[in-house]
């Protein structure tokens, strides 16, 4: 059976075609200002790649924070039910859950795709991915670099804002005390992955431990997450295709 | 005096709140927090206060519900989760557990979270 | 202390920088000259008093760092007046910047200074202080005479503080000092923006705009959302009457009065205790509080020096 996922993030939208446990297509674009049109854009891209038509879709599972822009559908998952079923499909051994976006992080407790417990850290843009999409913006560097630079640092410096407006200006700040690039970049990386470990302790860290989301394709960040928790983790292929994989896999199981 | 130090955003209210007019500036909080949390000094709000006070860093004022949380092992509605949520009344005795909570003999510390 | 790059982009967020001196007092025949000068992230503020009369102020945008901002806040305010530095008996600083005024013989926090401050100006009527500066908000409980009996402290976020105000109004094209008429000019008052972060209001802001908002309703909305915020602290400390107001926030009706709405009360209209100072007409800035509050405690360093 097909079943197709779509998850509607604050920044990007993810869609995934599935066909009995097997992922047939997936894309995503950035929202922007037309939510509804971008998602038909990639529905229509994902049926090309995987040479299906849009009436074998069986069922559409939706998900993410743009929930109300989805087209007609059959399942609505929560992010922290769509990121515990995709992760767990994955790597059953899964038990803690790092899932952090543009607009959110989470932190999941899971047992397979039963959620024991989690936390969130949302409605302020130092929690995630903005943060560094800020700093990023600030440093005239691409977020892919940004998280490239930052691996070739050598010591950090602290930053005292705790919001992503004041860090703006506080980089800036370093940028003319001469401060190098990429200490700026591993400092505001580091500084993210520590509140994003002290929310996720709380709830208890065990292994394995797998970050998924878009953040989860930034090295220094996940290097960050690493030695807050002091342990492995572990990062999925295309971890920001997660949701849309959970939402796809709850569809098929209703 | 009531100082609460601390913040409150889209995500929840993290504030911890010392009366003044209770603590005598003995800085066990000081000693007994893992985070460094306190410090103990010039009363911020009252420059001509004699006797010292404990107060929340400038440091840690703007990050407290994530400078906290290794000490909270029970969970509230806000860091928790609607899967397991602490009752009122074992959520009490837990606050009250907290190491500075438990250190502050005036019972001059609260959380608010 | 840092420069934005929005520095290079139309000012939008200016709002007027302004000094004054008392012609009436002829400061060389003063006891006791103090001054207190409140360095923060985007203002700073130079309060001179002549035996605790208001001598000379200024209020104007902060430098590149705390010994700039000081001196520019000084040199300002003390324009026109022949007094120079070097006649101060004593100086207090405050602020974020307050360990590094140069001149300064003590640093006082915000809340000790603006509580000090805001009963001066207003009178010992007023019990709750609020105070929204460039990036914190304070509520703060002072007794008669200016002592802080109770307070609460956000510096956290920009979207709760002055920061997150201009960089709204940048965002949508306004003149920060338009930004509270333009918000009541509108058919209807709208729900306020969901977005408990400025950065993510912006979002929220554009898709408004793009569905035909016009910005009068969006700065409603954010206005809205702003006063919302400030009441939750204000009701963590408790609302005592009579309610002073005192910062930049003060100049912004569209926060302003929406609070007074949600709080069912008004804020002491910005007034002088002392009735000389309202007929000579001298101008009541609600930023000066904490400065003002800083020259006060140098006033009184000066007097336990001396054993009074």
């Amino acid at each position: 059976m097909i079943s197709a996922g779509i998850d509607i993030g604050g920044k990007d939208v993810k869609v995934l075609l599935l066909k009995d446990g097997k992922v047939l297509a997936k894309e995503k674009a950035p929202g922007g200002f037309d939510q509804a049109g971008v998602i038909e854009e990639l529905m229509e891209k994902a049926l090309k790649a995987a040479g299906i038509e849009r009436k074998e879709i069986r069922k559409i599972g939706v998900t993410g924070s743009g929930k109300k822009y989805a087209p007609s559908h059959d399942v609505e998952i929560t992010e922290v039910g769509a990121a515990a079923k995709g992760v767990s499909f994955l790597v059953p051994s899964a038990r803690t859950i790092i899932d952090s976006g543009a607009e959110d992080s989470r932190g999941i407790k899971c047992e397979g795709a039963v959620v024991k417990d989690f936390a969130t850290n949302d409605k302020c843009a130092a929690g995630a991915g903005a943060f560094t999409e800020a700093m990023a913006r600030a440093l005239e560097v691409s977020l892919e670099e940004f998280g490239k630079i930052a691996l070739k640092s050598t010591k950090t410096v602290p930053i005292n804002a705790q919001c992503a407006v004041f860090a703006e200006s506080e980089v800036v700040s370093l940028i003319n005390s001469k401060v190098a690039k990429e200490d700026i970049a591993r400092s505001v990386n580091d500084a993210l992955a520590e509140r994003v470990v002290a929310m996720v302790k709380r709830i208890g860290v065990e292994k394995d431990v797998v970050v998924v989301g878009g953040l989860a394709k930034n090295p220094a960040y996940v290097d960050g997450l690493k030695n807050g928790f002091k342990t492995d983790v572990l990062v999925p292929e295309n971890p920001e295709f997660v949701g849309a994989l959970g939402a796809a896999l709850a569809a098929r199981e209703s | 005096m009531l100082a609460h130090w601390g913040y409150q955003n889209g995500s929840g209210a993290y504030f911890i709140t010392i009366d003044t007019d209770k603590c005598n500036g003995c800085g066990k909080c000081k000693e007994v927090c893992p985070q460094v949390v306190f410090d103990v000094g010039e009363d911020p709000a009252d420059p001509l206060r004699e006797e010292p006070v404990a107060y929340v860093s400038e440091e840690h004022r703007k990050k407290l519900r994530f400078t906290c949380s290794p000490c909270k092992k029970y969970l509230t509605a806000e860091g928790g989760s609607a899967v397991s949520r602490t009752p009122p009344e074992v959520l009490a005795q837990e606050m009250k557990n907290l190491p500075c909570v438990a250190a502050c003999s005036a019972e001059a510390i609260t959380h608010s979270w | 202390m840092a420069t934005n790059k929005t520095e290079d982009k139309k000012e939008l967020w200016r709002w007027v920088e302004s000094r004054w001196t008392n012609p009436d007092i002829d400061w060389k025949k003063g006891e006791i000259i103090s001054a207190g000068i409140d360095v923060g992230s985007v203002s700073t503020q130079c309060v001179v008093m002549v035996d605790g009369e208001l001598y000379c102020y200024s209020n104007l945008r902060s430098g590149s760092g705390s010994a700039d901002s000081s001196w520019r806040g000084a040199n300002f305010a003390l324009e026109g007046t022949g007094m120079k530095v070097d006649d101060w008996h004593s100086c207090v600083g405050t602020g974020y910047g307050r360990v590094n005024v140069p001149m300064s013989k003590k640093a006082i926090t915000e809340i000790a200074c603006h509580g000090r401050g805001a009963n001066w100006m207003y009178g010992p009527q007023v019990k709750t202080i609020l105070d929204m500066g460039g990036q914190d908000c304070k509520v703060i409980h002072v007794d008669e005479k200016g002592k802080v009996t109770n307070f609460a402290m956000n510096d956290k976020c920009a979207a709760g503080a002055g920061r997150g105000m201009e960089v709204f109004a940048d965002f949508v094209g306004v003149n920060i000092n338009e930004v509270g008429d333009r918000s009541f000019n509108i058919n209807e008052e709208p729900k306020p923006v969901s977005s408990t972060c400025v950065i993510f209001a912006k979002s929220e802001a554009a898709g408004l705009l793009r569905e035909g908002w016009p910005v009068n309703k969006v700065l409603a909305a954010y206005t809205s959302a702003t006063a919302h915020r400030v009441w939750e602290l204000m009701e963590r400390v408790g609302v005592l009457p009579e309610l002073g107001i005192t910062g930049g926030i003060a100049k912004n009706r569209g926060v302003v009065e929406r609070l007074e709405k949600e709080l069912g009360k008004k804020f002491q209209p910005k007034k002088w205790n002392n009735p000389e100072y309202e007929k000579k007409d001298i101008p009541f800035d609600t930023q000066i509080a904490g400065a003002l509050g800083a020259a006060l405690f140098a006033k009184a360093l000066v007097e336990k020096e001396r054993g009074k």
